[in-house]
């Protein structure tokens, strides 16, 4: 562990029953960096981010939070966590200023202190207006940000958000991202987010993508995306395990097979696009060439796509 | 002065951050009970209800117990059955609400929270618990007109014990609410548990002398709550002696046993993590 980390993991392992939800993981999370958790459904996120917010138990492994362990000073550990569910955690019968003091007072939070903080928080997120309002009258946006408020309540040193995004519209989207960074960079917050949009992770300092439990890939995104080469080629043809071989005969490379595609990685794409066109150029229905993308890096890692079916059975 | 500073000036320091949880989440069961109606309606009403038909309907073929007075009806008989059964009523809506809160997903958290699970545990039943004796209590207006005149004195010790038998029933509502996912569930151990208990309990009629049932309503720890309530709404009268009514020294011990027992088992559910804690 290194003695920067704000979260350290060593060796996790989840089981639910028989089913595999973490198999092994580790990683650190550099104090201060916004480190996003990218997966499909079904990859282990969800697991992983409950184990951090110690909801769930540590079964194999250690996992580390400012210097103390989960397993063993979960309480301690609440302490300097804020914690935004993805499912809703709000009282939909009280209001939203009802259930900020509410959450305040169970950190804890004295009367004056926490009137000011929560008016500070309901103005930050353009929720001022609505705090008389019981929350089952939001929409699902607004509602989306008084959890997001209930979870910075309390000046949290490491921010762990699930899918912070879910439910807001582009713009609050924006505005959640530089309040992040605000954070980040005035009171060095760590924060956490698991995510299943890449644009989302392109945002994070440190990526690390999940698949069927284990860490595939880890670095920040631009590493990620240069891990793979320059280009990324991706055909589309009605034969493509055919395809493939010839290809690879032809040209020294080696295509993968996802579906109906083919997708190469190369240095110089645009002399093998035209190369490849020359001579199967009957065998291909469409083609493309693009600078990799994140997508193209788990793609590259797992060898599956990433809103691949067979990969999405959640516990 | 930023947030930060205001949050951690020591002046502003709280002196129990375990009482500030606990009215934390009591204050919220009390605001969400009065803004359902229909809960007050359901927890108040039916025992009025039954309390008006029993009553009349049972008037006639009821003959009070060897220790009762020989003038006594059987609406006064089952005046303390009532008195227990809005007890227990609002108990289980209360802590229905455990299995809401963690569909719904407050329970998740407060379950993060930096706050012990005897707290969590409390916060429910100082909720529930006021919400019972506050109903208790506006039946209990309704004694003078059974001719129960109580000073006081008394009618402090009817709602100290009330609170008491409150709290224990909170709590037997919350060790089964806490590892149930759905309401229907909980209907069913109402149906099958908690309703028996409540009959068996000398509520609704004497223990009688026949065989099985008299040692069913013996073991049964909700007997002595009735009981209890029973010689302390009679304090000036002769119950005292009264054979096949226990002792109120009795009274008291058994049902603060039954609580002690019930609101440690809560707490050790509480404090527990497991993986269906994460649903």
């Amino acid at each position: 562990m290194s003695a920067t980390a704000a979260i350290s993991i060593a060796g996790l392992s989840h089981r639910y029953g028989s089913l595999t939800a973490l198999d092994g993981i580790s990683f650190d999370v550099a104090a201060g960096a916004i480190f996003g958790l990218l997966g499909p459904n079904g990859g282990g996120k969800t697991t992983l981010f409950r184990i951090l917010a110690t909801l769930l138990p540590v079964q194999e492994g250690h996992v580390r939070l400012l210097d103390r362990d989960v397993a063993r000073e979960p309480a301690q550990v609440r302490r300097f966590i804020g914690v935004t569910f993805q499912s809703p955690s709000l009282d939909r019968k009280l209001t939203v200023r009802e259930n900020l003091v509410t959450q305040g007072r169970l950190y804890g939070i004295a009367r004056r202190p926490l009137r000011n903080r929560i008016d500070e928080l309901l103005s930050r997120l353009g929720l001022a207006e609505r705090s008389r309002d019981r929350v089952e009258s939001l929409s699902g946006g607004l509602a989306r940000r008084v959890e997001i408020a209930k979870g910075l309540l309390h000046e949290p040193r490491v921010l762990l958000l699930d899918e912070p995004s879910t439910g807001l519209d582009p713009g609050a989207r924006l505005d959640l991202w530089l309040y992040l960074r605000t954070l980040q960079r005035d009171a060095g917050v760590t924060v956490l987010v698991t995510t299943h949009l890449m644009e989302e992770a392109e945002r994070c300092d440190t990526l690390a993508i999940l698949d069927s439990g284990r860490i595939v890939a880890l670095g920040s995104p631009v590493e990620l995306r240069d891990s793979i080469g320059g280009d990324c080629l991706t055909i589309d043809s009605p034969s493509p395990a055919e395809l493939a071989g010839r290809i690879a005969e032809k040209f020294h490379v080696t295509p993968r097979v996802i579906g109906p595609q083919l997708r190469i990685e190369t240095a110089s794409g645009h002399e093998l696009l035209r190369e490849v066109v020359e001579a199967f150029g009957p065998e291909i229905s469409s083609v493309s060439l693009a600078k990799p993308t994140l997508e193209d890096v788990f793609v590259q890692r797992t060898g599956h796509k990433f809103w691949d079916e067979s990969s999405s059975q959640e516990k | 002065m930023s947030p930060v500073d205001q949050i951690r000036d020591p002046k502003s320091e709280i002196r129990n951050p375990f009482l500030l949880a606990v009215w934390s989440l009591a204050a919220r069961e009390l605001v969400r009970f009065f803004r359902q109606r229909s809960r007050l309606v359901g927890a108040l009403g039916q025992p009025i209800l039954f309390w008006v038909l029993f009553g009349a309907g049972l008037h006639g073929s009821f003959s009070p117990p060897a220790w009762a007075p020989r003038s006594m009806t059987y609406q006064e008989y089952f005046f303390p059955g009532v008195e227990v059964m809005i007890v227990l009523f609002t108990a289980i809506f209360s802590t229905i609400s455990i299995i809401e809160d963690r569909r719904e997903g407050f329970l998740q958290g407060v379950l993060v929270a930096p706050i012990s699970p005897l707290a969590v545990v409390m916060g429910k039943l100082c909720g529930g618990a006021a919400l019972s004796v506050i109903q208790a209590g506006l039946f209990l207006a309704l004694a003078p007109f059974l001719g129960l005149a109580m000073s006081p004195v008394v009618v402090l010790e009817v709602i100290l014990f009330l609170a008491l038998l409150a709290f224990s029933l909170t709590a037997l509502g919350f060790l089964i609410a806490w590892p149930l996912d759905s309401t229907q569930g909980f209907h069913a151990i109402m149906s099958i548990f908690l309703l028996p208990m409540w009959l068996l309990s000398g509520a609704i009629f004497p223990a009688g002398n026949s065989g099985w049932l008299r040692w069913v309503i013996y073991v049964n720890p909700l007997t002595y709550g009735v009981a209890g309530l029973r010689r302390l709404l009679y304090s000036g009268e002769s119950l005292d002696a009264a054979p096949g009514l226990p002792a109120m020294s009795v009274c008291i011990a058994v049902t603060l046993v039954f609580c002690l027992v019930c609101v440690s088992i809560s707490v050790w559910l509480a404090n527990r993590r497991t993986s269906r804690d994460a649903r």
